[in-house]
């Protein structure tokens, strides 16, 4: 019970905080509250299937297997997956880092796991459909064809940021994150 | 696009379930602990989000990232962009409205890039995953990538308006 509630602060205080709001500013108050509970609503329509796709790959899918399309040899093919898995995905952002953790335990570049994560962002197809419907697609498509090698190039920069040892951490401390789940 | 992705989730756990019922069992197990996992940071979140946005209403954003507002309106857009969060059937729908009410182009190039690619909201949650010092830099690459993105959009864009 205590674990629960320590692991919950965050989310008690945030609440507590909203919900204080609306003493002083009755508009802002339930404005917060009915744009939360979009983003609740948004964000438990497509967790579940995300996750459900999740635990199968991870169970399906051997780290040989994983490392031989995405690993530190898998060179342009590990690009190419890294934005499919990316734009294959739906839900925000933070539905991505659990997957980040699966990749990483499968050895897979660290470049590809950014690459992952950015395309996850901007070339998403959903994104890309909502984006075409509301700005056109002069707009959608100039921002493709920026953001496609940016995003690679993003990932090397990030990597090459990164020592060697820090990356070697980040790899360990998935390992750990696992065993503690 | 939500049924498409309920529709692959079922039909391949009926595929793994007809070969092997262990490893569906266990996948559904870590499917669920994942789940479990990021729910306490994101609940804080959605308030966290909710509160943002009911603040800096659209008005208040395209008040101040109007067409002359140059490099200050991008800069201001992509920082706004990095701290708010919006999911996507939002976010579109606002920049479409903040182009209509007067915004630039490079301006809200620059808040749609940083609105989807940086989150200082979920940064706590990202460092989780792939530490501190990897997060960071994911971010702060991606807002100056934001910066320069807005910049060239602005110049393709910006002559046919």
């Amino acid at each position: 019970m205590k674990r629960i509630l320590r692991r919950y602060t965050f989310a008690l205080c945030a609440f507590l905080i909203t919900t204080s709001v609306i003493l002083f500013n009755r508009e802002i108050g339930v404005r917060s509250f009915v744009i939360a509970g979009g983003a609740f609503k948004q964000m438990l329509g497509v967790l579940p299937p995300i996750m459900l796709l999740l635990g199968l790959m991870d169970e399906w899918i051997p780290r040989k297997t994983m490392m031989k399309y995405m690993g530190n040899d898998s060179g342009l093919m590990g690009i190419v997956f890294a934005i499919l898995i990316g734009s294959l995905a739906a839900g925000p952002m933070y539905a991505a880092f659990p997957f980040t953790l699966v990749l990483l335990r499968k050895g897979v570049k660290f470049s590809n796991i950014v690459i992952f994560m950015n395309a996850w962002c901007v070339t998403k197809i959903p994104t890309l459909v909502f984006e075409l419907t509301a700005l056109g697609y002069a707009f959608t498509v100039t921002r493709l064809l920026i953001n496609l090698p940016g995003i690679i190039l993003m990932g090397y920069l990030v990597e090459w940021l990164l020592s060697k040892d820090e990356i070697d951490k980040i790899y360990l401390d998935a390992e750990k994150m696992e065993q503690r789940a | 696009m939500e049924l498409i992705l309920y529709g692959s989730a079922l039909v391949l756990l009926l595929i793994s379930y007809s070969k092997d019922k262990e490893k569906t069992k266990k996948a559904l197990s870590k499917a669920w602990k994942s789940f479990e996992n990021i729910m306490p940071q994101f609940l804080g979140i959605i308030f966290i989000i909710g509160l943002t946005l009911a603040i800096l209403k659209p008005e208040v954003i395209s008040s101040i990232i109007g067409e002359s507002s140059g490099i200050f309106g991008v800069l201001f857009a992509s920082v706004v962009g990095a701290i708010t969060m919006m999911p996507t059937f939002v976010a579109f729908p606002t920049a479409d409205m903040l182009l209509k009410s007067g915004a630039g182009y490079p301006q809200v190039a620059a808040l749609v890039s940083t609105l989807t690619l940086v989150g200082v909201v979920t940064f706590a949650l990202e460092a989780k995953y792939i530490g501190k010092k990897a997060a960071f830099y994911r971010n702060f690459v991606a807002f100056l990538f934001s910066f320069i993105a807005a910049v060239i959009i602005g110049n393709v864009l910006g002559g046919g308006r």
